[in-house]
């Protein structure tokens, strides 16, 4: 299942380069290029050879790590990609932390009055929210708390773990905030399945305390939808990294794409889709794993 | 396009166990009726902004820059003099325009190749799906972003690009919907009757299930408007000077702290386009599946 699928990424990721219109080596290079250059581009790239031959090269280099050479430094693409991983792996896990601790209180909220005028407004926040352009949110927050306010920095990564934390509090909320909707959606709907199931109707009349019966009944039964909504919108919160980045100067892989596509910088932007692609296969298995840790009933057998 | 004008499920072909509920009328849905209230106050604004504003969007005015908002100029001018207000109306003119003509492309193709799988099962379904999960591997932007970039900025790279990103949901929803729907007696009946397969997937399945991806079109436009409006601010959507949303936005963010006005607005907008479609949406599940929501 893994495989094919990660087989299929490199296909399109392969595939990019042939729908760049006309002469991709030309195109890329611009117009003020040597023939000379292109010639040479042209033959890093295989572009003389028949298609399966050329993807045979481009696996074969992927095998041996090589994600081709940036055209604007000079360098090979993957120390460039590598080194900008953490502080993209740093906001994922950050913004999907936050998403959590936004949606589970607001979804308990809305669920445990069904139809009251609390419920009703927690219904509304999500329509609202996914109409939020996130890179706006994100300016209108560093307007907000950065300008206004100075709780938190305008810009960039920080340094050590609280400054981590410090300086990507906001944008972790901005992709929290475009993420949320989702879940308090998923959420309220799986708790209000689970509060009409039998077993809550008969640990109410066992007498279970109501809150041992939320936490442990309601929350723990709701989590497991809630953790599928988050793994397959998982490809959504990353993407969301990407724009992200760029509003408040992260040095992520998410900057490293935009601004490759302002320097023309094909083998770089390739290589980043590849590792977004490979980074999503990765979290979706890991979505699955979890939830043999949550729900016992689920087991993988072979 | 013909997709969309098929006519709604008929009520016949549903076992009557008991007797119907009186038939839900959409004006008497209250998120479906605002909804269709607000996008159509939004859709006389883009179409007539003409009429509703009599400054040019593009013309630069240098003389009249960063005017604070006025009796004049409601929304205020920008870096070059422009009426905010005036390039809000034409901008949502444009990102709309581009947003429900995008939407239409993943729309037929996923629901062509949604019902060829799940009418026809075997290696077309296993290869179709597998299609699927490879296109789902990339995040939305990752893909869009790098789409547009190779097939270079403009409208025609943004079709295309959310063409190939954006048939798969609705090839997910209408194959799911088909393969409960074709073990139904009705289908049974049709194909007994020797009808061809085009015809009970165009005739007798697709009327029936439509109507799910329909839903999630309301939810689709307004992830493609927010894509529009992302590749705009990243300079890679609609050239300018004409009017967009996402490159009204970027400009403004340079004078966030002096004039807010220029980059909340276009925002706003845009929040509430969301909002009237997601209403829509929803009262659109409601009317189908009464009490689920």
């Amino acid at each position: 299942m893994l495989v094919p699928v990660a087989i299929g990424v490199t296909i399109v990721v392969f595939f990019l380069i042939h729908l760049i219109p006309g002469d991709p080596a030309r195109t890329i290079l611009g117009i003020h290029a040597t023939p000379q250059r292109i010639a040479l581009l042209r033959r890093q790239w295989g572009l003389n050879r028949p298609l399966v031959s050329q993807y045979w090269l481009f696996m074969d280099r992927l095998a041996h790590g090589n994600l081709g050479q940036s055209l604007f430094y000079g360098t090979p693409a993957r120390p460039l990609i590598i080194a900008r991983l953490p502080p993209t792996l740093w906001l994922i896990v950050y913004a999907a932390v936050l998403a959590i601790t936004i949606s589970v209180p607001l979804a308990t909220i809305a669920a445990t009055r069904k139809d009251a005028v609390r419920d009703h407004v927690v219904r509304v926040v999500p329509m609202l929210g996914l109409g939020m352009p996130p890179f706006w949110v994100g300016i209108l927050l560093i307007y907000a708390l950065a300008l206004r306010v100075h709780a938190f920095p305008v810009s960039g990564y920080g340094t050590g773990f609280f400054g981590h934390l410090r300086s990507m509090f906001l944008p972790a909320l901005t992709v929290a905030i475009a993420l949320s909707p989702v879940v308090i959606r998923a959420l309220r709907a799986s708790m209000l399945n689970v509060l009409g199931a039998e077993y809550i109707t008969t640990a109410r009349s066992k007498g279970v305390p109501a809150r041992r019966l939320f936490l442990r009944h309601v929350l723990r039964n709701a989590v497991i939808p809630a953790v599928t909504v988050l793994g397959i919108n998982i490809g959504f919160l990353i993407g969301g990294t990407v724009i992200i980045e760029n509003i408040f100067a992260i040095p992520g892989i998410g900057q490293l794409m935009i601004n490759s596509i302002f320097q023309r910088d094909f083998p770089v932007v390739q290589g980043v889709t590849l590792v977004f692609g490979v980074l999503v296969v990765l979290v979706n298995l890991l979505a699955d794993l979890s939830y043999a840790a949550l729900d016992p009933r689920v087991r993988f057998d072979r | 396009m013909s997709a969309i004008s098929f006519p709604e499920p008929a009520l016949a072909t549903e076992p009557v166990e008991h007797a119907q509920p009186r038939p839900r009328r959409w004006y008497r849905q209250p998120a479906l009726a605002s909804g269709v209230i607000l996008l159509a106050i939004i859709l006389f604004a883009a179409i007539a902004a003409p009429l509703l504003t009599s400054y040019d969007p593009i013309k630069e005015n240098l003389g009249q820059s960063l005017l604070g908002p006025s009796g004049h100029h409601w929304l205020g001018t920008d870096q070059t003099g422009r009426d905010t207000f005036s390039r809000l109306l034409y901008g949502l003119r444009t990102d709309l325009r581009i947003a429900f003509i995008a939407v239409l492309f993943p729309f037929c193709i996923g629901t062509i190749l949604g019902s060829i799988a799940g009418y026809f099962g075997g290696w077309v379904d296993t290869v179709l799906m597998r299609l699927v999960d490879i296109v789902v591997a990339f995040p939305f932007y990752v893909l869009l972003i790098a789409l547009v970039f190779v097939l270079g900025p403009g409208e025609s790279s943004i079709y295309i690009a959310i063409t190939l990103v954006g048939w798969v949901s609705y090839a997910r929803i209408i194959r799911g919907e088909i393969l409960v729907a074709k073990r139904q007696d009705y289908v049974v009946a049709a194909r007994s009757g020797g009808l061809s397969s085009v015809r009970i997937i165009a005739r007798h399945l697709l009327p029936n299930v439509i109507t799910q991806a329909i839903i999630y079109a309301m939810s689709d436009i307004v992830q493609d408007i927010l894509a529009i409006v992302t590749l705009g601010y990243f300079g890679l959507g609609v050239p300018p000077p004409t009017a967009d949303l996402g490159s009204m936005i970027n400009d403004g963010q340079n004078f966030l702290t002096t004039h807010w006005q220029l980059t909340t607005f276009p925002g706003l907008a845009v929040v509430v386009v969301g909002l009237s479609l997601s209403l829509i949406g929803d009262g659109l599940a409601d009317l189908i599946r009464p009490g689920q929501s």
